[in-house]
């Protein structure tokens, strides 16, 4: 890109990526790995096709204010398009990639988008399924021509063939790129993104150049990133943490990112990568770890027992170490003979060895897995925030971790704890306003032009931002206790046999719940004690796996018990569902956050048998396969109690 | 379908009959298979399809009948020349080798593609690093196309059934065949796992015209495919046509529902 765009404020997206061009061309911006082998584009590179790019997208009709929705897993070229469209003023709306058509239709509506760059066939066929219904729709462009050949629609268009086109534009007009940049403003719109809609219909969230790069110039500023980092970017890209980490920060400091060649490929490819940055939500790490206690069990005895014991180590001193605190000479040593057998290997198998911070966000995470992770000297680090916010609220500090809050305000982020205990934020990374949704807006951002985030939290004596539960669900017992369902909920999901969970008792004299098992980790524990299963639903079933569901749900009924003011939400009875939860079936968000009141209403015949002291429910249940289609499955539920621990002792305990 | 041109004959089947000993295996069956088609034989169990398949192929030699390939008549074929002209296949029963890793068991499809002697390729050098670059350039593409990247280096045995039945197709791909003859790709597999396959399958067709040649059991699956169907019923042929025809040939019915005694 021309050198006068880059002259100026560097306040915009497209003027951060000319910056980069001209500061550091050579250097590696994107990766993606292709046939086996890892491709790389310079910053140089990747300033060329994204300028191409938009001048393509000119040339199609494409102007000013517009927005240009993508859709696809991570692909450089699609990172590209969303610069490309705000150095021509648009505004790109990345969407959820699995979601089915009927879904995106709401938002390509409510985006009025005219526009459309896609991965691949299947999500142009997608589109072509809704496109009689979406009357502004007018081009749609792939990244991937395969199996796109047969396609002779004249609104479908190669990228390749954009970005020729875009060239030819760029030869004749040279000086169209750098003026459309100059008009850009740091006040503009630069991304939509949609909420997940874990509170009714999605709304598209606008946010500023501004807005976004002041989170994350504060985020690099917090824990001294450089371009030196490399990081790895494998989460939906409609996610605002994605484009905060994968996109903000890199365009800001010059980091590279790095694209997994498929969705299934990402553990092998983050071996191969060995990013120093990463991000991801509580349920990767939880996966991980389930991979690994798996592995473990199967293997040898002389191993594991080595595995154990330095877990032991670590857990004792482990995470003392990585923050600096003072250690007995002892562990020391212990823990550093730890590194060399089991803790460097273990991070080099899970891709780590290099990570400086790791961050987590998007739900709380489990105490214990929290504590495994820096044990085994991985800085692991807590962050909060939400769409509205760029991802930006509250970051724990190096050295200052506390395993159950989410650290302390971030740079240039007020914030407040309300009347009524929700957590409200100003600040200059705030949403400009729904899309559409002046009523919204209003209804979001009080008076005092604090956004309300719906969270109920506290802060401790530290100044640590402690987080109980969305502000709405946190309910009352029918004895007046707290109940915090998220709260219990995750307790639960620290078991690796239990994949979801979702609590009951709002105005109910006691709290029950439904249990998702975990078919990797219940399936292999199955296997080795030689019971056979021929599917979820059946293994669901089993006696033993209920029996051991009720062991995990009792022991998290005793750590409750020592929790005080939550005693009183020990889990009286469960179930294990017979199905897995699945967003397809809008049981879960796109984010796979339970949707707790369309569970209770769906599935309200087992909430009446869990209250009514039945002790097996039939029920049949629609699901919806991936390719549209549905079906029914149907099962016999067993009903179990589990044992509880009188809250008598709470009093004891209090006193 | 629109891109695809079904083509000349390129395979003629004349009067072939088999025997094993006394047991008559194929009698007197003749039927074409046309440049890019997807061709489905189709029968009961112990029609004798598996046989016709490696008739094709060259395991089995018919006692009678001429076979044109490509306008050239033989009687006799290995199944090593019919690899070299152009033909590859899968089995019924998965034949991979369990202790390999999908790329090395997808790499051996290449094998009638490798020129350099064996000691150049012990020591990797020259012709040998050459070639081996092209065909794992080669395997990549297969491997992109069935979408099977993230158990590249997994050892087949490891993998469940459907996965292994598309490593032994893209074994099959990686040969670059002219045609792809696949016996039963579709048994024991769950709906998914045959829509999956069923779409290889058109892609591959699609994609590399590749003629195909295949056994299947699923009526449904076969009938959305195939361009022509033959159906065979203890060794002989009871019908050929498109599935439409076929399903409304009254012998056919017969042969797959039963007869009224």
């Amino acid at each position: 890109m021309p050198e006068t765009a880059a002259s100026q404020a560097l306040d915009t997206f497209p003027r951060l990526l000319c910056h980069h061009a001209r500061v550091r061309g050579g250097k590696t911006a994107m990766r993606e790995k292709d046939l086996g082998i890892w491709q790389t584009w310079s910053w140089s590179e990747v300033a060329e096709r994204a300028g191409a790019l938009a001048c393509g997208l000119a040339e199609l009709g494409f102007r000013r204010g517009d927005n240009l929705a993508i859709v696809g897993d991570n692909r450089p070229n699609l990172y590209m398009a969303m610069v490309a469209v705000q150095c021509i003023g648009g505004i790109p709306v990345p969407l959820y990639q699995d979601a089915v058509a009927e879904e995106m239709k709401f938002v390509l509506q409510d985006a009025g988008v005219r526009f459309a760059l896609v991965e691949d066939q299947e999500q142009v066929d997608k589109l072509l399924e809704i496109k009689d219904q979406l009357p502004l729709l007018e081009h749609i462009a792939y990244d991937n021509p395969r199996g796109m050949r047969h396609y002779t629609q004249p609104f479908l268009h190669d990228i390749e063939e954009l970005i020729g086109v875009g060239r030819v534009r760029q030869k004749d007009h040279p000086d169209f790129l750098p003026e459309e940049i100059a008009l850009g403003s740091a006040d503009d719109v630069g991304v939509m993104l949609y909420t997940s809609g874990t509170t009714g219909k999605p709304k598209g969230v606008c946010l500023t150049h501004r807005a976004f790069i002041s989170a994350a110039q504060g985020g690099v500023e917090f824990d001294r990133l450089s371009d030196a980092e490399e990081i790895l970017s494998y989460l939906p890209m409609a996610w605002v943490g994605d484009h905060l980490f994968s996109l903000a920060q890199a365009m800001l400091v010059g980091f590279a990112i790095n694209c997994p060649e498929s969705g299934e490929t990402v553990m092998t490819d983050l071996r191969e990568i060995g990013p120093t940055y990463y991000f991801a939500p509580p349920r990767v790490f939880e996966n991980l770890l389930t991979q690994v206690m798996i592995r473990m069990e199967d293997a040898s005895a002389p191993k594991r027992r080595l595995f154990h014991y330095f877990m032991d180590v670590a857990r004792r001193c482990g995470a003392e170490i990585l923050d600096g605190k003072p250690v007995a000479g002892g562990d020391r040593l212990r823990y550093a003979l730890g590194n060399f057998f089991v803790y460097g290997p273990l991070k080099n198998v899970l891709g780590m060895s290099r990570i400086r911070v790791a961050y987590t966000a998007g739900a709380a995470i489990g105490p214990d897995l929290f504590r495994f992770y820096r044990s085994i000297g991985i800085n692991l680090k807590q962050l909060y925030g939400q769409t509205e916010t760029c991802a930006y609220v509250c970051l724990q500090p190096d050295g200052e971790i506390k395993f159950d809050s989410v650290g302390k305000a971030a740079p240039g982020v007020e914030v407040k704890i309300a009347d009524n205990g929700e957590i409200l934020v100003k600040g200059p990374m705030l949403l400009k306003e729904y899309y559409k949704r002046p009523d919204a807006t209003a209804e979001a951002i009080n008076a005092d032009g604090y956004f309300m985030t719906g969270d109920a939290g506290f802060f401790d004596e530290e100044g640590h931002l402690k987080i109980i539960d969305r502000a709405k669900d946190v309910g009352k017992l029918a004895n007046g206790a707290m109940f915090a369902p998220n709260y219990i909920e995750n307790k639960l999901k620290f078991f690796p046999y239990i994949k979801e969970a979702v609590a009951f008792g709002h105005q109910r004299e006691m709290v029950c719940a439904f249990i998702n098992i975990d078919i990797g980790a219940v399936g292999n524990w199955a296997e080795r004690r030689g019971i056979a299963y021929s599917g979820y639903a059946d293994l669901a079933a089993k006696d033993d796996v209920c029996q051991l569901i009720r062991q995990c749900v009792e022991e998290v009924n005793a750590q409750l018990l020592s929790e005080g003011m939550l005693a009183d939400s020990q889990v009286h009875r469960f179930l294990v569902l017979h199905k897995e939860l699945d967003p397809d079936d809008d049981e879960l968000t796109r984010t796979r956050k339970v949707r707790r009141g369309f569970i209770a209403e769906k599935y309200a015949v087992l909430i009446e048998a869990l209250y009514t002291g039945r002790s097996s429910q039939f029920i049949e249940t629609q699901v919806r396969f991936e390719d549209g289609r549905t079906g029914r499955v149907a099962a016999d539920l067993q009903i179990l109690d589990a044992k509880t621990l009188p809250v008598v002792s709470l009093v004891r305990q209090a006193a | 379908m629109s891109g695809r041109k079904i083509g000349d004959v390129i395979l003629d089947l004349q009067n072939i009959s088999l025997r094993f000993g006394g047991v008559k295996a194929l009698t007197d069956i003749s039927f074409n298979v046309r440049e890019h088609e997807v061709r489905a034989i189709i029968g009961p169990n112990g029609a004798g399809k598996s046989s016709m398949l490696n008739v094709i192929n060259g395991v089995y030699h018919p006692q009678e009948g001429r076979i044109v390939f490509h306008g050239e008549e033989r009687r006799k074929m290995e199944p090593h020349k019919a690899a070299k002209q152009g033909i590859a296949r899968t089995f019924q029963n998965i034949a991979l080798f369990k202790g390999m890793s999908v790329l090395d068991n997808i790499m051996t499809g290449r094998i009638t593609k490798m020129h350099a002697s064996f000691l150049e390729q012990a020591i990797h050098f020259g012709r040998a690093r050459r070639e081996e670059l092209e065909h794992r350039h080669k395997v990549e593409e297969v491997i992109d196309f069935l979408e099977i990247q993230h158990i590249r280096k997994t050892p087949v045995g490891r993998l469940p059934y459907g996965l292994q039945k598309r490593v032994e197709l893209a074994r099959a791909l990686a040969a670059e065949p002219t045609m792809l003859l696949l016996d039963e790709p579709m048994a024991g597999m769950n709906v998914e796992e045959k829509q999956d396959m069923c779409r290889f399958i058109l892609d591959v067709n699609d994609q590399f015209g590749t003629t195909i040649v295949l056994i299947e059991h699923d009526m449904g699956v076969v009938m959305d495919i195939s361009d022509r169907v033959v159906v065979l019923d203890y060794g002989k042929k009871i019908g050929d046509g498109t599935p439409d025809e076929v399903r409304n040939n009254p012998e056919v019915i017969s042969a797959y529902l039963g007869v009224a005694h």
